[in-house]
């Protein structure tokens, strides 16, 4: 009897999950090439409901784009003889090299402190601070710092109310990828959600590379440096005597 | 336009590169300086990360001193044996060099570093050259003005070791250019500077080199320790980007046709009041930027990046 009465209250609340969320992305691939500015890249998806539109509740969607983590040490000045100096250091082990988030609405209304903490969404929750060295007084200044300097440069984004979000059912948004962004591949996840919680997840990727020949030249750089430096001798006489020679046979 | 740089991981404008470049050039082309000590500072402010601009700045240094080492091989008119001593010199002061930045870095100070020493060398060489310039210019007013003596013999010449240098005349211990050798060598490695402008006065004043073969040896000296230094710094942490050295290059080499140029036309003595001038106000710059309370108190260094 309870195995029956538990299977109809599952039963009963499936169409509350039976909203899914459908994603496109207008590019899955970004290639640094030589004249790379900075990427612009347009989400945009749907709304699959089977069952009819509830009205108690309101639908909100939050994009977050991730790209991939790197370990960095933050460092803060102190005025040492006059001069300020790099004097305290505080370890993250793993922060997004580039982490945007872009919602329907203000990101504390519409996403619960739990649902945060199991998905990871707030620009805060996506950095992993190390344990280590926490006898600072003020270990989440640092952090802060982090989040505040890469806001600054266009690589942490948290643009609230930027997703536009039509007839409960079709939904875009645009995020710019800035020149500084390193290669990889970034997670874009698309959330949907109702009173706070998550009802349904996607996640695809982009993958940003360097174009053929800057990869050739990095790759050359980490796992030949020895014949690299040798290029970039060879390029230096190559074009320092070369053009002077060439200006004397002009002159002649 | 942008051009995006593999190695710094981030795109510059073409034109304030190829101006950077050509502006150095034609300033190295009128002066006959190297100005590696004026690309560095500068590639710094068009934000090039300080370490990409140290190691990328002594490759070009090799660009810009090669034509003219092999001119004056030609002409005869570099010491080879005193090149040597100071080449032998400037590889171990690379080496020292090489191994403080990389621990400096290691330790999140190398900005530090490389703008402490700017500030103390631009500011040095800025006052010297504004003093001679100043100097020169009194003199070619009262030319009966008292002469400097051709040759004199000080105390270090006397250490031991003696070593007969032909084509300079000198017999002198093998330390005195030994220990300049090193010196050129460390700021090559911390600065992306070649360091003519410590070892000209040096081999002049110090060694008491005659003029004819100083520039010539020195350009031997450096361009070989320029070249060991990229290598290094591209060996050791691959700093060295050779999309950024070309655009440097390319502007640096038009630029300096166009100095040499205008150099013959201009009065060269008068404007190097000038370069002095500039030379000091990067120095004040850079100066300013340490001294001056930031608006930001920190900063973040990424494994691994520069």
């Amino acid at each position: 009897m309870r195995v029956v009465l538990a299977l109809f209250l599952l039963l009963a609340a499936l169409p509350l999950r039976a909203e899914e969320v459908i994603v496109g992305l207008s590019q899955n691939r970004v290639s640094l090439t030589v004249n790379f500015e900075g990427s612009e890249i347009l989400i945009f998806g749907a709304v699959r409901r089977e069952m009819a539109l509830p009205e108690d509740s309101a639908l909100d969607v939050i994009v977050a784009i991730e790209g991939p983590p790197q370990q960095a040490t933050i460092w803060r000045k102190a005025r040492r003889a006059g001069i300020w100096v790099n004097t305290e250091g505080q370890e993250v082990r793993a922060a997004p090299s580039f982490y945007a988030v872009a919602t329907t609405g203000p990101l504390s209304e519409i996403l619960s402190a739990d649902a945060d903490l199991t998905h990871r969404i707030s620009t805060r929750l996506a950095i992993f601070e190390a344990r280590s060295g926490v006898d600072r007084t003020d270990p989440a200044a640092f952090t802060e710092a982090l989040i505040r300097i890469r806001e600054a440069e266009g690589l942490y984004q948290q643009r609230e109310s930027t997703v536009d979000l039509q007839r409960d059912t079709l939904f875009s948004t645009r995020l710019t990828l800035p020149k500084t962004i390193v290669e990889g591949s970034y997670a874009a996840r698309i959330f949907l959600l109702r009173d706070g919680d998550v009802i349904d997840e996607f996640e695809t990727f982009i993958d940003v590379r360097k174009a053929v020949l800057e990869r050739w030249l990095t790759n050359l750089a980490y796992d030949q440096p020895f014949l690299y430096g040798l290029l970039a001798l060879f390029l230096a006489v190559f074009f320092g005597w070369g053009a002077s020679a060439l200006f004397r046979f002009l002159r002649s | 336009m942008q051009i995006y740089l593999p190695i710094a991981e981030t795109s510059v404008n073409a034109f304030t590169l190829l101006g950077v470049g050509g502006g150095v050039g034609v300033l190295s082309g009128m002066f006959g300086v190297g100005g590696g000590f004026l690309i560095t500072p500068l590639l710094f402010f068009i934000g090039v990360p300080p370490a990409v601009a140290v190691a990328t700045g002594v490759n070009q240094v090799v660009a810009s001193s090669i034509s003219g080492v092999l001119a004056h091989l030609k002409r005869k008119t570099v010491d080879l044996r005193m090149g040597t001593v100071l080449l032998i010199g400037g590889l171990i002061g690379s080496l020292v060099g090489i191994w403080f930045f990389n621990l400096m870095s290691r330790l999140g100070q190398i900005d530090l570093i490389v703008q402490l020493s700017y500030v103390i060398f631009l500011g040095i060489i800025g006052a010297l050259m504004l003093q001679e310039s100043l100097r020169a210019l009194l003199r070619s007013k009262n030319p009966n003005a008292a002469r400097r003596k051709l040759h004199t013999h000080i105390w270090v010449h006397n250490l031991p070791m003696k070593m007969k240098f032909r084509t300079s005349g000198l017999y002198i211990s093998v330390f005195p250019p030994l220990l300049v050798g090193v010196g050129v060598g460390i700021l090559a490695a911390i600065m992306g500077v070649g360091g003519g402008f410590v070892l000209v006065p040096a081999m002049i004043y110090l060694l008491g080199m005659p003029t004819k073969v100083v520039i010539g040896t020195s350009l031997f000296q450096v361009t070989f320790v320029a070249a060991f230094t990229t290598m290094m710094h591209a060996v050791t942490n691959q700093s060295v980007d050779v999309m950024l050295a070309i655009f440097l290059i390319l502007g640096g080499v038009i630029g300096a046709q166009v100095g040499t140029r205008i150099g013959l036309k201009l009065p060269a003595e008068q404007l190097r009041i000038l370069l002095a001038l500039l030379v000091l106000a990067v120095c004040a710059k850079i100066a300013f930027d340490l001294l001056w309370t930031p608006s930001e108190f920190y900063s973040i260094s990424v494994k691994g990046r520069f």
